[in-house]
């Protein structure tokens, strides 16, 4: 009896021991293959084809999905708040609101989002499939680093893609905003624009939420390179790769945007 | 996906150019890139009582013109005052009998400093201080200050 207790005791720390192992093992491998693919940075420019072709597959068809949700964004943005806005007597500052909202945290953060199942997820399943169909070791054989030929002109095709689809996306939310606000609502487009500029600054700001964007971009290609990578080589492993690709990116993305923001925002006066 | 150098150029090129162009709308047109920082301007000095809601960044203007904004503000231990710094945008020079007074555009605008220029011949020099100020009108105060006169009238019948 007290036997199989302590049996049972010591098997449930050893299940908990191997989980914390493979757990840090797999932190460092993904920090070791992170170094290694920046350090393969030249080679994704020095062949710039091969990062072309990335910066159309994750930005240029993302276009549609982040401008239709710019725009759909910022007209809800510009609803919503002018309800609450008018209550006060202050729809004039719809403008600062959505404006404010867009550009230091929505296009950031949604976009990102967005990029993260529309382009990480393909690229995991793509390196993923890569690896179970053998073409990663197909090009060591030949003497190809994968990394330098598939993996590192991905991840820097995120990261310069995400800061534009980012700006974008607050680009139409205010468009939007400006078509409920003042071509629906009939705000005046003088204190639409005005209260605008004078509100959103642009170190604070704009460039802020690019920083913000920049790093979201760096995060989430490197969890959907190294997902893909590391992806057991089956069709299970792909789809599950894909899916943690998907959460993780996510994850990553609200917490940094904490981070992110208690940095920028704090003891800023505002 | 087969896709010629050319076209792929071209579809990269077109997503950068409006990728930049999104940046620079939100900068000029969303953001005040034109009027921030890159203005050379000079710092002036006020010192005030109390300066109520005042924060950094918030504008000073002239006649309701924006010519500067609020730089650093912090306590003279000596002497319990705010001393706020102004900076002032270059091209706008104000005499040295100005009266900065904190004021609120609107019941629940924002808080700005209120330049009014006097008639003095001398102009303020570049950390010059302003001697004449008015403080921010605390409504708490106001309304204890009512209640304060209505009793002393009420209790003088």
């Amino acid at each position: 009896m007290f036997s199989a207790v302590a049996t049972g005791f010591t098997d449930a720390l050893r299940r908990l021991g191997n989980g914390s192992i493979a757990a840090i093992r797999r932190l460092g491998y993904a920090s070791l293959f992170g170094v290694a693919v920046v350090r393969e940075t030249p080679a994704a420019f020095a062949r710039l084809n091969l990062t072309l072709r990335e910066i159309y597959f994750s930005g240029v068809l993302s276009l549609i999905i982040i401008l239709v949700s710019g725009l759909f964004v910022g007209m809800v943005l510009a609803l919503q708040g002018y309800d609450v806005l008018q209550r006060y007597g202050a729809d004039e500052s719809l403008g600062v609101l959505v404006a404010l909202s867009l550009v230091r945290e929505l296009g950031p953060v949604v976009a990102g989002l967005l990029f993260a199942s529309r382009a990480g997820s393909a690229i995991t399943a793509e390196i993923g499939l890569m690896k179970a169909t053998e073409q990663l070791s197909a090009m060591e054989m030949m003497a190809v680093d994968p990394l330098a030929r598939v993996v590192a002109p991905r991840f820097w095709g995120g990261v310069i893609s995400m800061p534009l689809l980012a700006a974008l996306f607050s680009m139409m939310g205010v468009f939007g905003a400006y078509l409920v606000g003042v071509r629906l609502i009939d705000i005046d487009p003088g204190a639409f624009w005005g209260n605008m500029k004078a509100a959103v600054d642009f170190r604070f700001d704009i460039v802020n939420g690019i920083i913000k964007s920049i790093v979201f971009g760096m995060a989430v290609s490197m969890i959907a390179v190294f997902e893909g990578f590391d992806a057991k080589p089956t069709a299970e492993g792909v789809s599950s790769a894909t899916t943690r690709t998907v959460v993780e990116s996510s994850l990553a993305i609200l917490a940094l945007d904490f981070v992110l923001t208690v940095f920028m925002f704090r003891g800023l006066g505002v | 996906m087969n896709l010629s150098r050319s076209t792929l150029d071209l579809w990269v090129g077109t997503f950068v150019a409006i990728g930049l162009g999104a940046i620079l709308f939100l900068a000029l047109k969303v953001g005040n890139l034109v009027s921030f920082g890159s203005v050379p301007g000079y710092r002036i000095e006020a010192r005030f009582d109390n300066i109520g809601g005042l924060k950094v960044r918030a504008p000073a203007k002239a006649a309701g013109v924006v010519v500067g904004r609020v730089e650093r503000i912090r306590l003279d231990p000596a002497t319990y005052q705010a001393v706020v710094t102004i900076k002032i945008d270059h091209g706008f020079q104000f005499t040295t009998d100005t009266i900065a007074s904190i004021l609120t555009s609107g019941l629940l605008g924002e808080v700005y400093i209120g330049l009014d220029a006097g008639g003095d011949a001398k102009m303020l020099p570049d950390g010059g201080t302003l001697a004449k100020t008015q403080s921010a009108v605390i409504l708490e105060k106001l309304i204890g200050q009512f209640l304060v006169d209505k009793a002393a009238s009420g209790g003088g019948k």
